[in-house]
């Protein structure tokens, strides 16, 4: 029996496995410390909580489009933060435009169902541009190729972005008819959040009724079984694929409005690369390759990403614990990495796939 | 799938590639390239950077036509077809021109808020000059037409005419382009030889006059069109292998001399850019290690490159965040081995990590350390977001290297060790564990290799270099900022290693002069910069994913269909290097 131990005992694992009881022990000590310390009242937590969910619905729809893609061609679509930034980017201009001529004011949800036809439209093209141009001659190639063309096919739409919209700094207006609040529990929640929330988790259940219900959702999944064989049934991958990038695309998009609903300021040609990695932590988080996987990771990472800041880093003492957000986002995706690469719902991927 | 299809009627063909051509001149055009390439004259002031940016949409038109139909149908009628292209390739700037001036200057001057310009930033009345030739909308529409047809044809030309005339007309175009596009380089290295007689000459104001760029354009077509057939390989392996190695030395230490005279006759602009293209060089080493070599793709390169720098920065700084006061040589030591030690830290978590999730992990490290660079959390130890001022120029012999030319010797011995630790690296046996470990980990274990101690000194080696480029910049710079070590550096370093040829150093040079010496050259590249990236990055991919100059192992891998690849041919530099103890 000890012997047995010993000729499996490795110093990696024992090394790995220290590392993260440390972890453990320090997020204990932070959150005792915060609670302990009581700096914040109930209304204060659940603030944060409604703008991490909001925040995290966002994260979520993006990472729908990671994880879909992931599930059928394991690649990682590194660009998939631009075709987010690209619809709400274009967007933005309708949207000016419509509140400068008071069509905003007049007919405010019908102004917000054209942002959402244009940023969808707008981030679907992008999408299926990006798999035809970039990814499909690549099918057959070793995996490192398509992760790097994914690299630069993100900084060519950023700058080319840039280059058509330019680099400042742009907003979308506020919509009068999403001021306010209301109250859920007790607590003062923003209009805006619950619209956000409720919305993207309709658009989310959408998405799992449209893979499991559907023929197209079929063979989506069938494709990401096994393509050959997908094809062999008479099922037109190349055309499942792009049918895939195109609903990545389109949640992408409106994942765009909502933020610009949500966040109004900050529209610019750089905005998609940090949500991008966040969405691909979230989708990681939830288990690449499942869909209510992505949907779940990306709520939870809001919430984490909203709360776990105060709630564990002041606790530990260190000063201005909100300039480290990202980073705490970064770390947990490190972390899930390092420890539990299937994620929360993910099928354990053989090594090789992995 | 398999179907006796019927071939493409030309009419197809023209039109589609037609239509290509025309979209990466929209393309160009809407992004604003074309207009701020225009600043530069190439040759005289009617032919700009712009126009040549505009041809390459006509040009590529005609080429893609050609190739097609080159088996197909005579030499004339295949020359027709890219003319065709060629004018199909306007179709859309005559469309860009129309949208213009109908959304763009008609608002303007009726005083309308509305413009498309709020939108589209570089749909301006100046693109609209520039794409009309300055003769008005209706004349100078009918031009545009005029000019892409013509450069479909010469693209098509280009593709068909016979050889040795073809050769010459290419390279001669060609070269005179370069030279015109580098007039800036081509004068400051006249200068430093000749003074300013020949270049006011040859040059007015960073354009090259007619009569010289005729004469440069005779140079190029002589140059290609009575070249003598290469058999110079052929010859040289009848050189006896005592000669060989002499002439080898010979050549080596002409290589070294010329590299030291170089500053001096380049002169205080351009030894900046030999400074940072040797700095990205040493980093590109490092990088190559890791991803060339032991197939492990690091996305956060950039952090062990900030390491290096605040490591040098916290040693030597004279303001009070500094704890040592060490000089610039006893520092650079310690930040090497801190370097080092921070690899083996960083590289154990991702020990488990394979492919595309170690490429995010490192990413994720990356970040996180910017993140941590920026806060106030660590900011009495290394400055926060103010950074470390006043960090001291080395000094050697009581001479304080404060200038570009000095600090390039500085960055030249850093690139000479680098290389030279790397070839004994990749000729011992750790290097054959590493390229063992990149084709297949599982096997290489099976063998009895460690991957853990040979990943982990991958990282570490690699880590060390970066640490040792931080270090030289941060002493060169003698002020570090955490917003210096954002993604884009690791990007950099790794574009430019993957575009000259992973795995091997005579690419990793040729890499990094291109990513980094051209756009320090070309200063209305530099907005485009990241752009270009990221097309070259796919483009390479797509088109030649073993990079300009491929490591030979990997040439043979992706083309092992033809027969006869010699080790050596791909790797010059290496084998002078390597000559010693082969």
């Amino acid at each position: 029996m000890l012997r047995r131990f010993f000729e499996r005992f490795s110093w990696v694992d024992f090394i790995l496995r220290l590392f993260q009881i440390g972890i453990i022990i320090a997020m204990i000590v932070g959150l005792i410390n915060t609670i302990s310390a009581g700096r914040y009242t109930n209304a204060q937590w659940a603030t944060l909580v409604f703008a991490g969910l909001a925040q995290g619905s966002i994260y979520a729809l993006i990472a729908l489009g990671y994880t879909l893609v992931y599930g059928i061609l394991r690649l990682i679509n590194f660009a998939h933060g631009e075709v987010y930034m690209f619809g709400a980017l274009t967007t933005v201009f309708l949207a000016n435009a419509q509140a400068r001529s008071g069509f905003l004011d007049e007919h405010p949800w019908l102004s917000i169902l054209s942002w959402f036809l244009l940023a969808g439209v707008v981030s679907t093209v992008i999408a299926v541009l990006l798999e035809r141009i970039a990814y499909r001659p690549l099918r057959n190639a070793p995996r490192l190729v398509p992760l790097i063309t994914a690299i630069g096919a993100s900084f060519a739409l950023q700058y080319t972005a840039r280059g058509l919209y330019g680099a400042e700094f742009r907003s979308y207006p506020t919509v009068d008819a999403l001021a306010g609040t209301i109250s859920i529990l007790g607590f003062n929640v923003p209009v805006v959040q619950v619209v956000v929330i409720v919305a993207a988790v309709i658009l989310m259940i959408g998405l799992i009724g449209f893979v499991d219900r559907t023929k197209i959702g079929t063979s989506m999944r069938s494709v990401s079984e096994d393509k050959d064989v997908s094809r062999l049934m008479g099922i037109d991958v190349d055309k499942v694929i792009v049918i895939t990038f195109a609903i990545g695309g389109l949640l992408a998009g409106a994942a765009g409005v909502f933020n610009g609903l949500f966040r109004p300021v900050g529209v610019f040609f750089f905005m998609g690369f940090f949500p991008g990695l966040k969405a691909f932590t979230a989708a990681v988080l939830g288990g690449i390759g499942s869909v209510p996987g992505a949907a779940i990771g990306g709520l939870l990472l809001g919430i984490v990403e909203s709360v776990f800041p105060n709630l564990i880093l002041e606790g530990l003492g260190i000063p201005s614990a909100n300039q480290l957000r990202d980073a705490f986002a970064f770390t947990m995706l490190v972390l899930i990495l390092i420890f539990r690469p299937q994620g929360i719902f993910g099928e354990k991927l053989a090594e090789k796939k992995a | 799938m398999i179907q006796n299809r019927a071939p493409e009627p030309i009419s197809r063909i023209v039109t589609k590639y037609g239509l290509i051509g025309s979209l990466i001149a929209l393309y160009v055009s809407a992004l604003g390239m074309v207009e701020s390439f225009s600043l530069r004259p190439v040759v005289g002031d009617f032919l700009t950077l712009g126009y040549v940016i505009l041809a390459a949409g006509p040009v590529g038109a005609g080429i893609l036509t050609a190739r097609a139909l080159r088996d197909r149908t005579s030499r004339r009628s295949a020359i027709g077809a890219s003319f065709g292209a060629g004018a199909v390739s306007s179709s859309l700037l005559l469309v860009l021109l129309v949208v213009i001036v109908i959304f763009v200057i008609r608002p303007d001057e009726a005083g309308a808020e509305v413009t498309l310009q709020v939108m589209f930033v570089n749909l301006n009345s100046g693109l609209a000059e520039i794409l009309t030739f300055g003769l008005g909308n209706l004349l100078g529409a009918l031009m545009l037409i005029l000019f892409c047809t013509i450069m479909g044809g010469a693209g098509g030309a280009a593709v068909l005419v016979r050889d040795p005339l073809r050769a010459g007309l290419v390279t001669g175009v060609i070269l005179t382009i370069l030279v015109g596009i580098f007039s800036d380089t081509v004068s400051q290295v006249l200068q430093q030889v000749s003074g300013r007689v020949i270049i006011n000459i040859v040059f007015v104001q960073k354009s090259l006059r007619p009569i010289p760029a005729v004469l440069v354009f005779a140079l190029g077509f002589s140059m290609a069109y009575f070249r003598v057939p290469r058999r110079s390989k052929a010859r040289w392996q009848q050189v006896p292998d005592t000669r060989q190695k002499s002439a080898k030395r010979g050549f080596f230490i002409a290589g070294l001399l010329l590299l030291i005279m170089l500053p001096w006759l380049t002169g205080l602009f351009l030894s900046q850019a030999l400074f940072l293209i040797g700095l990205y060089i040493i980093m590109g080493l490092g990088l190559n290690i890791v991803v060339g070599y032991a197939g492990l793709l690091d996305l956060g390169y950039v952090a062990f490159f900030a390491f290096g720098a605040y490591a040098m920065g916290i040693l030597t700084t004279t303001s009070e965040l500094g704890i040592t006061n060490l000089t610039f040589w006893s520092a650079l030591p310690i930040c090497v081995a801190a370097g080092v030690l921070w690899g083996l830290l960083l590289g154990f978590p991702v020990l488990r990590l394979r492919g595309d999730y170690l490429a995010i992990v490192t990413l994720g490290f990356g970040e996180i350390v910017r993140i941590l660079a920026l806060s106030d959390w660590l900011g009495p130890i290394q400055g926060g977001p103010q950074g470390i001022l006043h960090i001291p120029n080395p000094v050697i012999f009581g001479v304080t290297l404060n200038t570009p030319q000095t600090m390039y010797y500085v960055v030249l011995l850093g690139v000479i060790l680098a290389a030279f630790v790397t070839i004994r690296l990749r000729d011992a046996r750790l290097g054959r564990q590493w390229m063992s470990m990149r084709e297949d980990e599982d096997v290489s274990e099976a063998m009895g290799i460690n991957l853990v101690s040979t990943k982990l000194l991958a990282f570490a080696i690699g880590a060390g270099f970066s640490a040792l480029a931080g270090a030289i910049l941060a002493a060169r710079q003698s002020t570090i900022f955490p917003h210096s070590f954002n993604l884009i550096i690791s990007i950099n370093v790794l574009a430019g290693i993957i575009v000259g040829g992973l795995g091997s150093i005579p690419g990793v040079i040729v890499g990094m002069v291109i990513l980094v010496g051209l756009p320090e050259l070309l200063r209305e590249f530099t907005e485009y910069r990241f752009l270009m990236y990221g097309i070259l990055l796919i483009v390479v991919m797509l088109v030649r994913p073993e990079g300009f100059l491929p490591e030979a192992t990997r040439k043979r891998e992706l083309h092992s269909d033809e027969p006869g690849m010699a080790p050596a041919e791909a790797a010059p530099l290496e084998s002078v290097g390597a000559g010693g103890q082969e």
